[in-house]
């Protein structure tokens, strides 16, 4: 801990000297607190057989299931789940952007009209469960794919407005600044300063954005959004471990080789 | 007066061929996976009254479910929290082991690496998932979601952390001969104690949103009730439990922004 000199020859006060034991009181509190609130319902008896098949289904996965030609298998809902992820995150992109603008405060005011709704705004986009915005697209579009879409370009702009609009605050304004002394007009500066200087850091929010959909995009299936999580939930509920153990299998492949891919990506453009 | 010769751009960066291919395999990607998912924006519009209707009947939120779903959102916490201590606590050797300048065997540091990529790799609702069926429906299986889940979050921020760390006091520690554990708990803990807590803090706030739809498939909390209310299409309890959250979630923020503004 970094004391200056002057901190240890002050003398201390009685507040100042006791103050960690309140800390100490406040933790425990919290964490009696959320101990005695939960009921934990203890291992159940089938507790011990069930993960010993789930071990044995990982280690003996149906691998028949990664292509058998239906259409409904492992790399056909895999490709599925990528399209997902895909088009929702670009899809987003594009409307964050004018939610980026609304958000983003330029001038240094504690507080601002403009900017402050829209950060509002994309925080209760943000909080809307994705769950919830899947079942609301389901009954809107039917289950399948598309809602799964939708519900991910929904989504994704609360985290996406959010980044972009950051970027925008902190942006260098150099560019800017010279084409207005050259005499610019507004859509030249926007066209010529502004947005070459953004892009970049854009793309990259909008790939690591992307990273993150393909997660949610394998599990928006368990409520019927399309995509890999819709046969790992019917996999589940009947049992069918090696069929959980290679669905498990292919998403852990394919989400490591999307990160490491869109990561070489983020690294060549910034 | 001889000018220098202008400098010539190759044509590929006259005619913007990197470019050009790229915005092309953009929108080939794009027209292929919109095929492959059967987006339709025509059957949006045609249907976009279903959707009005449902955002009708949520903006009317049930005030009295409110005394319901108190109990269920005390318990959403207490998972976060327990949940995010048990990872944290597991992820502290794992970083220490995962950090290149305390662990010089590069084997090992690398399948430690791996175990904590693979465990990333895990959506948390499909671990929920799976551990509903292990441990039965109910909190339990929600705080082991929520531990492994931290886990594999907390412990790359926390190795990130102590690759960054001043090795001054541990050449001047080594040097007189202090052992391993000595040097770690004078030398790198206190060097590393404020950026812990505070990303703790920050796994915290994750969890607390993560927990919220953990629910949905049995492993208790509000997702519980979220489930059950849009299952019985009582939209208007979907709201109050949406907006209770976003409550919840705004206060946690609040406070661990705070502690974390006092802590750096």
């Amino acid at each position: 801990m970094q004391t200056t000199l002057s901190h240890e020859f002050a003398p201390r006060s009685l507040w100042q000297r006791w103050r960690w034991l309140i800390w100490v009181a406040i933790i425990i509190a919290i964490y009696t607190w959320a101990i005695t609130g939960l009921h934990f319902t203890g291992l159940q008896e089938s507790a011990k057989t069930v993960s010993e098949s789930i071990g044995k289904g990982l280690v003996h996965p149906d691998w028949a299931y990664v292509y058998n030609g239906s259409g409904e298998d492992l790399s056909s809902l895999t490709l599925q789940t990528l399209a997902i992820a895909f088009l929702g995150t670009i899809v987003s992109a594009f409307i964050s952007v004018p939610f980026a603008f609304w958000a983003a405060r330029t001038l240094h005011e504690r507080w601002h009209l403009r900017s402050g709704s829209g950060k509002v705004m994309l925080t209760l986009i943000r909080t809307f469960p994705e769950i919830v915005l899947a079942i609301m697209f389901i009954k809107a579009v039917g289950p399948g794919s598309y809602a799964g879409v939708l519900a991910i370009s929904i989504h994704s702009i609360g985290m996406l407005g959010k980044l972009f609009s950051e970027s925008l605050e902190n942006m260098d304004r150099g560019a800017e600044e010279a084409i207005t002394s050259a005499g610019g007009n507004r859509t030249q500066i926007f066209a010529l300063a502004t947005i070459p200087t953004i892009m970049p850091e854009f793309i990259s929010y909008t790939l690591y954005r992307f990273e993150i959909a393909v997660r949610s995009a394998s599990i928006l299936g368990m409520v019927g959004a399309g995509g890999i999580g819709t046969p790992m939930i019917f996999a589940i509920q009947t049992r069918n471990w090696p069929r959980v153990g290679i669905i498990l299998l292919g998403i852990i492949v394919m989400v490591l080789l999307i990160d490491t891919l869109s990561e070489q990506l983020r690294k060549k453009l910034i | 007066m001889s000018y220098p010769e202008m400098p010539q751009r190759p044509w590929r960066q006259r005619y913007h061929v990197q470019a050009i291919a790229w915005v092309v395999g953009l929108i080939i990607l794009l027209v292929l996976s919109s095929w492959a998912t059967g987006a339709n924006f025509g059957m949006f519009l045609a249907n976009i009254d279903q959707f009005t209707v449902l955002l009708v009947q949520m903006s009317h939120p049930a005030w009295d479910y409110l005394s319901v779903i108190i109990q269920p959102l005390y318990e959403t916490i207490q998972m976060a929290i327990l949940g995010t201590t048990i990872g944290a606590a597991f992820a502290v050797p794992f970083s220490v082991l995962a950090a290149h300048n305390l662990v010089s065997n590069k084997y090992l540091r690398g399948l430690i690496r791996l175990v904590l990529d693979l465990v990333r790799t895990l959506p948390d609702l499909l671990l929920a998932a799976i551990f509903v069926a292990v441990f039965g429906i109910g909190s339990t299986a929600g705080v082991v979601t929520l531990a492994i889940f931290s886990f594999g979050m907390v412990s790359k921020l926390f190795y990130e952390v102590i690759e960054t760390i001043d090795m001054g006091p541990l050449e001047a520690m080594k040097s007189v001969g202090a052992s391993k554990v000595t040097i770690i708990w004078y030398a790198v803990l206190p060097q590393i104690l404020n950026q812990f807590v505070s990303y703790f803090l920050y796994t915290l706030e994750i969890n607390v949103r993560a927990s919220t739809v953990l629910g949905y498939l049995g492993a208790g909390g509000i997702g519980v009730y979220l489930q059950r209310s849009l299952d019985q299409f009582n939209y208007s309890a979907t709201a109050v439990i949406i907006l209770a959250t976003l409550v919840v979630v705004m206060v946690i923020d609040g406070i661990s922004n705070h502690l974390r503004r006092v802590l750096l």
